[in-house]
């Protein structure tokens, strides 16, 4: 789960992290009710779920309350990359000496958690790393023994030129990979740190994303969930047992196994067609599931065929077969269903298809099928 | 020869009175694998398909001799059972369970390494040496024993690889699923060496996907170790970039672990990646007659 900037920075202030007051406000007239509060220039922020925000005009420097709602009122009006703002921060804008970055990360390689600093913060450090990597210093923590203290004062000294500064430093540090075991974080990151013209340390922006498999140790971050910008169908398909993404294109695919979901996207593709969503419907599926799964790729207006290729391995055909019947009889489908079954009890479920009188086109083989949900989206 | 599993493995089954803990001891007592024995706290005593139930790890390895344990507990409490398995002295750990947090899993395969067992998975189908032992959930009708190792982060794209492996004629050695968690026991390296110094396999087929660095750092391997021909295949080409995980995680290797930059590799080690799954077993002919 991906937190907002207001969500990150709420967890971490918990944890002690140097996070100024703000507000979030969902319209100008909420913002009217709260900016007198701050003391001028503000900053605005859109809160997307993207990046890139600063390019787009979703943040902004306001200096009195008419520029503030001028301002505020255009970031509403804005799409990021296709997002509609819905929420907006406020605070009270900080003069800045000098940005840093601190991260905290998942590092599959070293099968650690690794924390990253780097004296360049302010900028995408995906861009710091391809140009200048030796400005990254990178720290793989024990995970037993949490990050020492020692650690975190030898990262903060290779980015603080000020010793009593490296010292402040080194608590943030600390705080931030605190806050990323306790949340069960995959990544929790400062960018930038800022050190204000006072001399203070200050999280200007933040980013948390949860691991999604350990939430359920974490019910108070629930409320912190964004319902505005997560898909609703996405959540949906989450809560049935469904993995679904949706994408631009128009034949929709139901599939066993991430793996298997993505390479039959890559097939559709690789034959001149357009996948309209990844969807896994897990391991040991039910009818329910599947006839669950039709129901939402039919949610999408764009899908002209849909591509349902199952291999059979804990997965029982018959039971995909029975969910196709019974999401046939309880709903119209509009679009042709090209249908692959293979693997355990597949003679059953070839079977029960046939007998059903149900209007299917099967396939023998994974290219076989992808070719004719192409070809029958193609007559539409 | 093969690798892993076969005629000495001793399965204990972690879990065996659950829903899938059961049904899969059933298919691998049916394939022909020795399952000696089961674990489920509480529940000692108990029998399931004939097979002995034990409260814990330590008891049923005393009891069994088992060698193996193959993990089937709920992800809430998997990384205890792993850990439990690692301590009572099993040497392979097959973990099946899906959705283990990546913080449990940390800890989990660093214990795990300490104590000198092997961890496969989590969140896999398992091993197979096929007519010899399946550790796992795999469908054991689509393998066929032969001279190709299968080494892939996937499940069902697996059985779909080697089913087209099996009907042009080209058997296993052994097949492994390592699991598509970002914190897994066995990445591709330790497999591919081990395919390397096993007599029977000829050649070896690598699955993977998008995300993470291990198919790069399994083509920078071939290069320098391995002398047997490989072929590979990487789902994901179409995957939208947007939806991938964390701008950080890429930074660590300096790759941000799309399919593109995945086949670049493969392809400068000299592994061919085929287009779709079918194509795996014509590239692979291809290459042993070279």
């Amino acid at each position: 789960m991906k937190l907002l900037e207001y969500a990150s920075k709420e967890v971490m202030r918990k944890f002690g992290l140097p996070v100024t007051d703000w507000e979030l406000v969902r319209s100008v007239e909420e913002l009217e009710r709260v900016i007198d509060k701050f003391q001028f220039p503000v900053a605005l922020k859109a809160q997307v779920p993207v990046g890139g925000r600063g390019k787009a005009g979703g943040i902004k420097i306001a200096k009195d309350r008419s520029e503030a709602l001028e301002k505020a009122d255009k970031i509403f009006n804005l799409k990021i990359k296709g997002i509609p703002v819905k929420k907006l921060m406020v605070s009270q804008a900080v003069k800045i000496e000098k940005e840093y970055y601190i991260g905290v990360v998942v590092d599959r390689k070293h099968q650690t958690p690794t924390v990253m600093v780097s004296a360049e913060g302010g900028v995408d450090i995906e861009e710091v790393a391809r140009t200048k990597p030796e400005a990254i210093h990178m720290l793989q923590v024990d995970i037993n023994s949490g990050l020492m203290p020692y650690q975190a004062r030898f990262l903060a000294h290779k980015i603080f030129d000020d010793p009593k500064l490296a010292l402040r430093g080194a608590d943030v540090i600390l705080k931030l990979y605190n806050t990323f075991v306790a949340v069960d974080a995959q990544l929790a990151e400062i960018n930038p740190l800022a050190l204000t013209k006072d001399r203070e340390l200050e999280a200007l922006d933040a980013k948390i994303v949860v691991d999604d498999n350990a939430l359920y140790r974490h019910p108070d971050l629930e409320s912190l969930r964004d319902l505005d910008y997560e898909d609703a169908t996405e959540l949906e398909a989450k809560e049935a047992g469904l993995s679904y993404v949706k994408l631009d294109g128009y034949i929709g695919c139901c599939v066993n196994g991430a793996g298997l979901a993505m390479a039959t996207m890559d097939l559709i593709k690789h034959y001149g067609g357009e996948p309209a969503n990844f969807l896994d419907v897990g391991g040991s599926s039910n009818p329910e599931k599947v006839r669950k799964a039709m129901e939402l790729i039919l949610r999408d207006k764009n899908v002209k065929s849909i591509y349902i290729n199952i291999f059979g391995g804990i997965t029982r055909c018959d039971d995909v077969a029975n969910g196709l019947i019974q999401a046939f009889s309880q709903m119209e489908i509009p679009v042709p269903v090209v249908v692959r079954l293979t693997g355990t009890n597949e003679e059953i479920a070839r079977k029960m298809l046939n007998e059903s009188g149900l209007p299917l086109v099967t396939a023998e083989t994974m290219a076989e099928g992808a070719k004719k949900a192409i070809e029958l989206a193609g007559k539409r | 020869m093969a690798i892993l599993v076969g005629n000495d493995t001793r399965v204990l089954v972690q879990g065996i009175t659950g829903r899938d803990g059961s049904f899969h001891t059933k298919l691998m007592l049916e394939y022909g694998t020795k399952v000696v024995g089961g674990v489920t706290p509480g529940k000692g005593g108990m029998s399931v398909e004939g097979v002995p139930v034990f409260n814990t790890v330590s008891e049923a390895v005393e009891n069994t001799g088992a060698n193996t344990s193959v993990i089937f507990v709920p992800a809430k409490f998997a990384a205890d059972a792993i850990m439990e398995a690692a301590d009572a002295g099993i040497k392979l750990i097959v973990a099946i369970t899906e959705g283990i947090p990546v913080l449990d899993m940390m800890k989990v395969v660093k214990f795990v390494r300490e104590k000198g067992a092997r961890l496969i998975g989590p969140n896999c189908p398992g091993v197979i040496t096929p007519e010899e032992a399946k550790v796992g959930i795999l469908p054991g009708h689509i393998f066929k024993r032969g001279p190709i190792g299968v080494i892939s982060r996937s499940g069902t794209l697996t059985y779909e690889i080697v089913s087209h492996l099996t009907a042009s004629g080209l058997g296993q050695s052994t097949a492994i699923g390592i699991g598509g968690d970002p914190i897994i026991g066995t990445k591709f390296i330790d497999l591919l060496e081990m395919f390397e110094n096993d007599p029977e396999t000829e050649g070896i087929v690598i699955i993977g996907e998008i995300g993470g660095t291990d198919e790069q750092d399994a083509a920078e391997f071939i290069k320098n170790h391995v002398s047997k021909p490989v072929v590979g295949f990487i789902a994901g080409r179409t995957a939208p970039p947007e939806k991938r995980m964390g701008h950080a995680g890429a930074i660590i290797s300096g790759s941000s672990g799309t399919a593109a930059e995945k086949i670049k590799a493969f392809n400068e080690a000299g592994v061919p990646v085929a287009d779709e799954p079918a194509e795996v077993a014509k590239l692979m002919r291809e290459a042993l007659r070279a």
